[in-house]
């Protein structure tokens, strides 16, 4: 039981990681293919905060003049994946205007349909 | 304590399945707003709350609606 | 038999993933970097939020690129679509009833004034440019949704998002002016948890929340009004 709970958040996090793999690889759809790349970097994210938590810290902000520097948690990753969001969020809107030019080009969304209208 | 945060963790990889195998675009595009939504609250239990508010504000309400126009300006239905 | 293929796939790398995580207790010994941080921060920069300081004063050159990804994500969005508003059926759209109406111009300041909030308190508390900058765009889309037929003025959202930038860049050559290095922290820090403390980190917070802002609500209003 001991196992399960120290490992639970590394289960979540490469779960999710795994899904969006197999979205991305497997279905047809160009829709599909964009939310599992959304799901796939939820799990990175959340993987790299995963790594930077210390047993009994506490968040890194010193609001009362009495808090110890050696009972908090790192604070390098919370910055990176402060940056990580947001390049995440302008990736997806610009893959999501370029489907919905492909869609008043080809008049399909499936991948396969796509490839054979060559022009 | 820790049944709870068991519990969170098996709700988000559900609804990341759920999100795989709908075929309604909508329905998918509502659970990756819930798996959005529970990577919040597992931020804020793992002691991080800047990052639980930069992902439930851009995550969960930008993202969606992108998500939302960008379907409502194609189809609808997978084929 | 593509669908077998990635799950067998999968199932390799799941296995080497748990081989190797195997090594890393959860909870174990933060690094070095980390732990000079947090000693240090709040004598060297003055503010007491830590993230913040790594973010702005520390590792500044990562937000300033990552604030030009965001505006090249813009312009590809603005290049590809047109949203000139012509189109050559005018759909109708049915307007929303009263109650939708008067709720959504009621909300909108109140979601402006509690982004401003976010990102002017970016040093004291949890928040800061990014997520100020998210509310207060997610005010625009929810007037987009509840009023239909009012759009953002472009040249309002243009002027805000171009002095966000030139500031940003004008207190880093600030700096470099002076005879430090690009992004020195050259105005007095202060007492520790006041408003007027830590430097030039609140300027800068405060010109990356207007330029977010401005440019998340920009691209909605390409989304939403292309062309058929």
């Amino acid at each position: 039981m001991n196992i399960i709970n120290d490992y639970i958040y590394y289960f979540g996090a490469f779960s999710l990681i795994f899904i969006g793999l197999y979205i991305v690889l497997v279905k047809k759809n160009l829709i599909k293919v964009i939310i599992g790349l959304s799901i796939l970097d939820t799990g990175i994210n959340l993987f790299l905060i995963t790594v930077g938590y210390k047993k009994g810290g506490t968040a890194p902000i010193f609001s009362e003049p009495g808090l110890q520097a050696s009972e908090m948690v790192d604070p390098v990753p919370q910055a990176m994946v402060l940056t990580a969001i947001v390049i995440g969020v302008a990736v997806l809107a610009l893959a999501l205007s370029l489907s919905v030019r492909l869609y008043k080009h080809y008049g399909t969304l499936n991948l396969r349909k796509i490839k054979e209208l060559k022009w | 304590m820790e049944i709870i945060v068991i519990i969170i963790v098996l709700l988000m990889i559900i609804s990341a399945v759920a999100a795989s195998i709908f075929k309604d675009l909508m329905n998918a595009v509502i659970a990756s707003c819930i798996v959005s939504l529970i990577a919040a609250i597992l931020f804020f239990l793992l002691h991080a709350p800047d990052v639980a508010m930069a992902e439930a504000a851009i995550g969960a309400a930008l993202v969606t609606g992108v998500f939302v126009i960008a379907v409502k300006k194609t189809k609808r239905f997978e084929e | 038999m593509r669908k077998l293929t990635a799950v067998i796939l999968l199932m390799i790398i799941a296995a080497g993933t748990a081989y190797v995580l195997a090594e890393i207790p959860f909870g174990s010994t933060q690094t070095k970097i980390g732990d000079y941080f947090n000693k240090n921060g709040v004598e060297e920069t003055g503010a007491v939020n830590i993230v913040t300081s790594v973010v702005v004063n520390y590792r500044g050159l990562d937000t300033l690129g990552e604030i030009t990804v965001l505006l090249t994500a813009a312009i590809g969005l603005g290049m590809v679509l047109d949203s000139s508003g012509k189109r050559k059926d005018v759909v109708k759209r049915e307007p929303a009833s009263l109650i939708v109406y008067t709720g959504c111009r009621f909300l909108f300041p109140v979601i402006m004034l509690t982004g401003f909030y976010i990102f002017i308190h970016g040093h004291l508390t949890p928040g800061g440019g990014f997520q100020g900058g998210a509310i207060a765009a997610s005010g625009f889309l929810l007037m987009y949704l509840g009023c239909s037929g009012k759009r953002i003025n472009t040249r309002v959202s243009t002027v805000t998002e171009v002095l966000g930038g030139i500031i940003f860049i004008g207190i880093g050559l600030a700096g470099l002016i002076l005879g430090h290095d690009f992004l020195f922290n050259f105005l007095p820090k202060g007492e520790p948890n006041t408003l007027f403390s830590s430097g030039i980190i609140p300027l800068i917070y405060v010109a990356v929340g207007f330029k977010v802002g401005s440019e998340l609500a920009g691209i909605i209003d390409n989304l939403m009004e292309t062309g058929e």
